[in-house]
């Protein structure tokens, strides 16, 4: 038995912790590959969130976004592949990697038994938040809920939801941010206005978000970065306000059609 | 394993409770019905029987400790059917809560019910029936443990069943109680059963339990070997439950089909 040797292991997995999470990476993705029989929905995909970023992943439906926001979460099990978040592995650190992330999806509500301020109150015990009363006074009153607290979430209006989704998602101030299209079932202002929220939330808070959606206007206003997801690969990579010209396309828009209807030729480029 | 988590689970069915009349009303309305139902039928045999023998103790107790069962075992998988209903896993499980802290927020839910409806019969049986606990002594505790530990270990067991076949096997879940009481000898000596019929009633806590009731109740007194026993297999049941738990929902995260859980994808 050599009890040093473990100590050294020890100190230097606490060290690669402590580096990535002082780093600007938030989460890194690596060669992850999710397949469900001979189908393959994520096929190897990598790539990195820093802190202060907003990077918005796309793709036609199928496309494999939805998936790999699942095995960020830990709900699905890739089939190979890697992900950290702040360092800490979602396979075999699971409870600490989930500490330091939430997220929001229009498939995933809030049980509509409960009123928004009792939800609140069972997922900020869930993430352990300290001063739970005060941040979720804070919450109520950043997404206009002070009013709504004691209405079943069951009840509330689609943007109503959206909003309560949204807040239970940054109940414990999450280093990881993940947002499946949160916008999906709102009018023009109240999209406006709860991407405001988010941009705010991000920026103020040092936040790194995953985005997916496909409101390709909302994807130029608000992601630092875009990745094209097609066949579960990672087509394209860059800037939504530059990225079309360089591949001869007016807009994110044409882009995003051609990636959908002609991945082949996109890929080529 | 973090309290505060386990205790999330414990406040969110408190907050269903507290709100609906219609979740409180059954943790006691169909033992009452259960307890007044057999109160008669015990008054009326003692009128037609021997005067020496008591069917109160026998058939009401029995009854009684067989509801309380029933309420720990509903209790628990109530609980998990809450999340079923309102289409919570994601919610739950890409949150940092663990498995064992949420199996235990689903007992400590089912201790608070079920005591609550252990509560309301004890009283209609001694006030309106005369039933005394004190006939049963000390051994009172020890049967209400291991009735209570073997509710939870079915408790856990169903609630994987229903996490991996689907919200539709809710309805395979609600009449296990049923199924089982006649191998736990509830009204009856285990040796009135065929030969098949006991050797599944030794593996069930309850049939020692019962047993052991009656024994009491003729003045042999309880032989503690097999209440040890019968302690034992409850807790063994509910390590194996837990395990039956886990390896089910490391199925679903494998497979997908808890990403995909709800009513429509599944079954």
């Amino acid at each position: 038995m050599d009890g040093g040797f473990g100590y050294d292991q020890y100190e230097n997995r606490r060290r690669d912790v402590t580096m990535n999470r002082e780093s600007a990476n938030i989460l890194s993705v690596a060669g992850l590959r999710r397949t469900y029989g001979d189908r393959v929905a994520v096929d190897g995909i990598s790539f990195e969130v820093n802190r202060n970023e907003i990077v918005g992943l796309l793709g036609p439906n199928g496309a494999g976004k939805t998936t790999t926001i699942n095995m960020i979460l830990g709900v699905l099990e890739p089939s190979s592949g890697s992900i950290r978040i702040e360092g800490e592995d979602v396979s075999t650190n699971r409870t600490q990697a989930l500490e330091r992330t939430n997220f929001a999806a229009v498939y995933a509500p809030l049980p509509g038994n409960l009123t928004v301020q009792q939800n609140l109150r069972v997922f900020g015990m869930m993430y352990g938040v300290k001063r739970l009363p005060e941040r979720i006074e804070s919450l109520l009153d950043r997404f206009d809920l002070g009013k709504l607290r004691h209405a079943k979430c069951g009840v509330l209006s689609s943007g109503e939801q959206t909003r309560a989704g949204l807040a239970k998602a940054m109940l414990n101030e999450p280093r990881l941010l993940l947002l499946d299209e949160p916008t999906a079932s709102l009018d023009p202002a109240a999209a406006r206005d709860i991407r405001a929220k988010i941009r705010d939330f991000a920026s103020l808070e040092h936040v790194g978000v995953l985005w997916t959606t496909h409101n390709m206007g909302e994807v130029e206003g608000v992601c630092d970065r875009v990745l094209f997801l097609s066949h579960g690969k990672i087509l394209l990579e860059g800037d939504p306000r530059t990225l079309p010209s360089g591949h001869g396309k007016e807009s994110l828009e044409d882009l995003f059609i051609a990636v959908a209807r002609e991945p082949l030729a996109i890929a080529r480029d | 394993m973090r309290f505060h988590r386990t205790a999330a689970i414990v406040l969110r069915q408190f907050y269903l409770m507290r709100g609906s009349p219609a979740r409180v009303l059954p943790l006691f309305a169909w033992v009452v019905i259960d307890i007044v139902l057999w109160g008669f039928i015990t008054r009326y045999l003692n009128s037609v029987a021997a005067a020496e023998f008591d069917f109160v103790p026998v058939l009401l107790g029995a009854v009684l400790l067989w509801d309380f069962f029933t309420r720990v075992m509903h209790g628990v998988s109530m609980a998990f059917l809450e999340d079923v209903w309102s289409h919570n896993f994601l919610n739950l499980f890409a949150s940092p809560l663990s498995i064992r802290e949420y199996l235990s927020g689903l007992v400590l839910s089912s201790i608070a019910t079920s005591s609550l409806g252990l509560l309301v019969m004890v009283l209609t049986a001694s006030l309106f029936f005369g039933l005394s606990f004190l006939v049963y002594g000390l051994m009172l505790v020890p049967y209400l443990l291991v009735l209570f530990l073997f509710g939870i270990a079915l408790g856990i067991f169903c609630s994987g069943v229903v996490l991996r076949f689907g919200p539709a096997s809710e309805w395979l879940v609600w009449p296990v109680p049923a199924l089982l009481s006649p191998f736990a000898a509830v009204f009856y000596p285990v040796s009135t059963l065929p030969a098949w019929m006991q050797q599944i009633s030794k593996l069930l806590p309850p049939s020692y339990v019962f047993e052991g009731m009656r024994a009491i109740i003729e003045g042999r007194g309880h032989p503690g070997n097999a209440l040890m026993w019968s302690a034992g297999l409850a807790v063994l049941y509910i390590v194996l439950a837990s395990w039956f738990f886990s390896c089910i929902h490391r199925l679903a995260v494998r497979t997908g089909l808890l990403a995909r859980y709800s009513a429509e994808s599944v079954n």
